[in-house]
């Protein structure tokens, strides 16, 4: 998709999120300098901004007075490929996961520390901006070599089976970002095993004895806990 | 002097206007097609307004007609609608009838309804027709209906000695009372003659017979005159109460009242009916009463149910019944005369024979003795024995068997042979003695006819066996005579007195035990409470003194639902339609009542205070028991009683709801009282951080400021988990936490756990200890780890800054043991079994203590899991959680 890029470098934020409160404290979190922020207060106004304004990012708040968050998340995602945040006061797994399916690409539960929010905000501008894919993933002692297949943690190579290869380089892919259950078994298993939840535990589990160093206090791979996994990055 | 009296009406007279005219208002209105006999063009006078009606736009539909294939009514039937009747099977033939239920679900503004004295086919709801049309007025509808003057229940003996016929189908009075409108339906004998020959009224052969039967011009003219006279005196009380309603004084003497005794015997029920005629005529109110006298002995107990009899005959009638006891009949009488200001008081002749009232003297001079100032009408009673065949049969006194006789004569034997050694050393008078103790044990043992018996065999046996001469009944001296007539009136009073003695005794025995099993009963109900055991108490009760299967059915709003009932019995479909009927129209219904005595049991509303709880339903064992009043009222005593014990229950119930809901509140308020605090608390520090850095920021130190930072981020997240946990245990409370379980590894929920609680963790240590290659447990991670997350919390938040907290988790047998400790200072062993309670806090020294949710969520989500969560007191000091959740 073309990359418009018009307010002097500043990545081009849109807000949808009807509460006063909250705008103002975005717009103090997110300073003018660094981001060109957009509002919208309601879910057809943000369906409109979104293809006329053409913004690198949405947040998005799922409460919205006229249309469900996650039917606007699906109605952009039928055009777009745009990156969207949840912002959302659900705090349920089950509204987690069906925005992140929907096609969301993050989901922050509300209240949340502006720290957070600015990390995530520039792991998925990060990720949507750059043109090419980095080649190398490195998050502390752990290093992924995703063009030679290669992955060490402190210099020594760890062997993994093809699967849990594949199983880290897609959330390597997405680092930051949180998977959900199903979107990880679709994309390593196929779509035939997207409910086998524990072929991607049983993995999951062989996976962290190779990588962590203290599997029960995991470092690397974060459980979301009824959501998904997400890999750490820097 | 009574005159102001009438200028107005009396209160009572308006009263009584008023509720006539509300009680109409609500029923819906008779009109009676009155006739002098079949054919005088009832059903097509009845036809004809029905389309009058039509035409005035009224919703009008056919019940039931009987054409009798008359041309001129099937005419006249075309344009009407009609209701389908309901076909009855009886004897495996199917009888057409008025469909009852059809007709009130059909809901017409009037319906007609032909043939009022017709009986129904058994097996219909009610017996008569007459009471589904008290029915269908009952349910608002209008009814136009036909009856024949002779169907009439008062003219019943006058039609019978008029024709010599006796007519079955009676309608009672009342029903003719009741009608709003009396059309009489004239026409001149001669032309009904003529249309009966030209067999417009009957088919030819029938025709006929009814020619000679019924069909006489004697006949005719005197049921003529007969309509014509009561339809006129219908109009003249309508004349009356209209003019009484407008206080118009009339030309009417001062009210009268009458009253009329009734004892049982055979000419009861024509005293009655004069007494209805003559009430009639004299346009005045009748009280029929009984008197109940002690001592009546076992002929009263066999005499009530025909007084029932009369007195119901009398209320259908319109009298005002009451039933008095007394000592004796004439006084009771006229005291209840004088205090009902009854003016006339109706007598019989006195049948019985001359000598007898030597001995007592006839009602009729004791009540004309006592009477004073109130006129004694005597009317004669011939014996209305073709009436009389009618009714049921009556329990023909009882015979003594044979052997009551045969024991008599062994008696005076055995007396005789008692005799013979000493009559030669004693008087002759002194054996008499002997011979009446015979008599005495004869009327203790045997009864009063034995007894006299014995006496009458005692004077034989004596006269023969030791009256000289002896072994002959020739008396040599007069004197015995004497002796004789002596032993025998002192025999025959004796057995008279024995016997009267022991009947009261056996009806006081039979009262005794009925007071006895209503004690019981009260006794029962009084000692249980909660309705299971009310209705437990009641029908083994029933049970055990009625020898009856009983069925309790009490109203779940609209409907009503067996509560109790005898073992292996149940209620069929058709039973319960007749419960349900009796407990709507709150009257007995059933076998042995007027109303659908075709089934199986009998109904009685359990009436309460306020309203009719339910029903009691009644199977007796014999079929007399049905019909027996005693039974009756001894059910009826059962059923009030019943319906108290059951309203005391169900108030029981609500008060205890008032408490539960109370309890309730109290909850809500502790809840209410945690949740501000814990709500307040961090805002108080976060609100003081905020103000004290919004205007004094600038001259703040720089650690200062960070140290205000730090404690209001703190106290947010604080709130921010209490929110959390408020919302955890409102999904628990209300069911929408579901549990969605799936094979779990256990070793990534102890690192979930300790991902959250991360931040908190700081320089702590946490000991984990959970083996590697344990299996995945099914469980809610999510839930789970919110578990652990809060006894991890806990942990950390009451042991000291440098204790160790231990987190370890294995597979034993067949349950997963998880367990968190810390070296903290632990709780009170008095406390541990409540820490999982809501809302409970161990107190604190530092005032860091939780909201007093985080414990009782575990334990909620653990028992979901049916799982279990307990606490003790480590060895060394500290507390150790520990979760056990099954595998599979």
């Amino acid at each position: 998709m073309q990359k418009v890029k018009t307010d002097g470098g500043r990545p081009r934020i849109l807000v949808v999120d009807d509460e006063a409160a909250i705008l103002r404290f975005l717009k103090s979190a997110l300073p003018g300098e660094e981001y060109s922020l957009h509002f919208a207060e309601n879910g057809h106004a943000a369906l409109a901004a979104a293809a006329a304004a053409r913004p690198d990012l949405v947040l998005l708040d799922l409460g919205l007075p006229d249309l469900d968050g996650v039917e606007v998340i699906r109605r952009i995602r039928e055009w777009s490929t745009l990156p969207i945040i949840v912002l959302s006061v659900r705090d349920r797994e089950d509204d987690k996961v069906a925005a992140l399916d929907a096609g969301a690409d993050d989901y922050l539960v509300k209240p949340f520390g502006v720290a957070e929010l600015q990390a995530r905000i520039r792991v998925v501008l990060r990720r949507s901006l750059q043109q090419a894919p980095e080649p190398v993933y490195r998050f502390d002692e752990l290093e992924i070599d995703l063009q030679r297949r290669k992955v060490t943690r402190a210099g020594t190579e760890i062997q993994l089976t093809p699967t849990e290869y594949d199983l880290l380089r897609l959330l390597a892919n997405h680092a930051g970002m949180v998977l959900t259950h199903g979107q990880i078994l679709k994309k390593v298993w196929g779509s035939a095993y997207a409910d086998q939840q524990n072929v991607l535990r049983v993995t999951m589990s062989n996976l962290r004895q190779k990588i962590e160093p203290v599997p029960s206090r995991p470092r690397y791979i974060i459980t979301e806990l009824g959501v998904g996994y997400r890999l750490k990055s820097a | 002097m009574r005159d102001d009296e009438t200028q107005r009406p009396s209160p009572e007279t308006l009263l009584r206007v008023a509720q006539a005219e509300e009680a109409q208002a609500a029923k819906g209105k008779l009109k009676i097609f009155l006739g002098y006999a079949a054919g005088v063009g009832k059903t097509y006078a009845m036809l004809q307004a029905a389309h009058e009606r039509l035409h005035d736009g009224r919703d009008v539909v056919v019940g039931y007609v009987e054409s009798h294939d008359r041309s001129e009514t099937d005419l006249l039937l075309e344009g009407l609608e009609v209701v389908p009747r309901a076909l009855v099977e009886y004897l495996g033939v199917a009888l057409p009838e008025l469909d009852l239920d059809a007709v009130l679900v059909r809901r017409p503004q009037i319906a007609l309804v032909d043939e009022l004295a017709h009986t129904n086919a058994p097996g219909s709801r009610h017996p008569k027709r007459w009471q589904d049309v008290e029915e269908i007025l009952s349910a608002g509808i209008d009814v136009y209906t036909t009856v024949n003057i002779q169907h009439f229940e008062s003219l019943r003996d006058v039609v019978a000695q008029i024709t010599g016929v006796v007519v079955r189908e009676n309608v009672p009075d009342s029903i003719l009372d009741q009608a709003v409108e009396i059309r009489l339906v004239d026409i001149p004998p001669e032309d009904l003659l003529q249309r009966l020959k030209e067999g417009k009224v009957y088919i030819p052969e029938k025709a006929a017979h009814a020619a000679e039967n019924f069909f006489k011009p004697g006949n005719l003219m005197a049921l003529r005159e007969l309509s014509l006279r009561r339809a006129a005196a219908r109009v003249d009380d309508q004349v009356r109460a209209y003019m009484e309603s407008r206080s118009i004084a009339g030309p009417w003497p001062v009210a009268e009242r009458l009253l009329v005794c009734v004892s049982g015997s055979p000419f009861s029920e024509t005293l009655i009916r004069t007494t209805r005629r003559l009430a009639d005529d004299l346009k005045s109110t009748w009280h029929t009463v009984y008197v109940e006298t002690p001592g009546g002995g076992k002929q009263i107990q066999e005499n009530r149910e025909r007084v029932w009899k009369d007195l119901r005959l009398a209320e259908s009638l319109g009298a005002q019944v009451a039933s008095l006891t007394g000592a004796s009949v004439p006084e009771a009488l006229i005291d209840y005369a004088r205090k009902n200001h009854v003016t006339k008081i109706v007598v019989g002749k006195p049948t019985k024979a001359r000598w007898r009232e030597f001995l007592r003297p006839p009602l009729v001079d004791q009540v004309i003795r006592l009477s004073g100032s109130i006129d004694v009408y005597v009317v004669s009673i011939a014996p209305a024995e073709t009436v009389k065949k009618e009714g049921v049969p009556h329990a023909a006194g009882k015979r003594p068997p044979l052997s009551g006789y045969l024991k008599s004569l062994v008696l005076v034997l055995a007396a005789s042979l008692v005799c013979q050694p000493v009559h030669a050393f004693l008087a002759p008078t002194n054996l008499v003695m002997i011979y009446l103790l015979a008599v005495v044990l004869a009327a203790l043992r045997l009864g009063r006819k034995e007894a006299t018996c014995t006496a009458f065999l005692s004077v034989l046996a004596y006269d023969f066996f030791f009256v000289p001469p002896r072994f002959t009944f020739a008396v040599s001296d007069t004197q015995y005579l004497i002796t004789f007539l002596a032993l025998f009136v002192v025999g025959v009073v004796i057995s008279t007195l024995v016997s009267q003695t022991r009947e009261r005794a056996e009806a006081i025995r039979q009262r005794e035990a009925q007071t006895a099993t209503l004690y019981y009963l009260s006794r029962d109900l009084a000692a249980v409470s909660g309705l299971d055991a009310i209705l437990d108490a009641l029908v083994r009760n029933i049970e055990e003194s009625l020898q009856a299967q009983v069925v309790v059915l009490l109203s779940e709003g609209e409907r009503l639902e067996v509560q109790a009932a005898s073992g292996g019995f149940t209620l069929g479909a058709k039973e319960a339609a007749v419960a349900d009927w009796a407990f709507r129209n709150r009257a007995a219904a059933g076998r042995g009542t007027e109303t659908l005595g075709s089934a199986k049991l009998l109904y009685l509303p359990l009436q309460a205070s306020g309203d009719v709880l339910g029903v009691i339903g009644i199977r007796f064992r014999e079929e007399r028991e049905f019909t027996s009043p005693q039974c009756r009222r001894l059910v009826q005593a059962y059923a009030a009683q019943a319906a108290l014990a059951v309203e005391r229950a169900q108030f029981a119930r609500q008060a205890e709801q008032a408490q539960i809901l109370k309890a309730r509140e109290s909850l809500e308020r502790a809840l209410l009282n945690s949740v501000s605090h814990d709500l307040r608390t961090p805002l108080v520090t976060i609100t003081g951080a905020l103000g004290a850095l919004r205007e004094k920021g600038v001259e703040l130190a720089a650690e200062a400021k960070s140290d205000l930072l730090e404690a209001a981020w703190e106290e947010a997240g604080r709130l921010n988990r209490f929110v959390g946990n408020l919302l955890d245990m409102t999904r628990l409370e209300s069911g929408a936490l579901k549990v969605k379980e799936s094979p779990t590894d256990v070793q990534d929920l102890v690192g979930c756990a300790l991902a959250v609680l991360e931040p908190h963790l700081g320089r702590r240590s946490v000991e984990i200890a959970v083996p590697a290659g344990l299996p995945p447990v099914r469980m809610d991670m999510v839930l789970m780890t919110q578990v652990l997350v809060n006894l991890l919390d806990n942990a950390l938040k009451y042991s000291p800054p440098a204790s160790q907290v231990e987190v370890s988790a294995d597979v034993v047998g067949e349950r997963l043991i998880i367990e968190v400790c810390d070296r903290g200072r632990g709780v009170p062993s008095a406390d541990l079994a409540h820490i999982f309670d809501k809302f409970y806090r161990v107190p604190v020294p530092e005032g860091a203590g939780g909201t007093g949710l985080g414990l009782s969520i575990c334990r909620g989500i653990v028992e979901a899991h049916g799982g279990t969560i307990e606490a003790h007191n480590r060895s060394g000091g500290g507390l150790r959680v520990t979760v056990s959740l099954p595998v599979n």
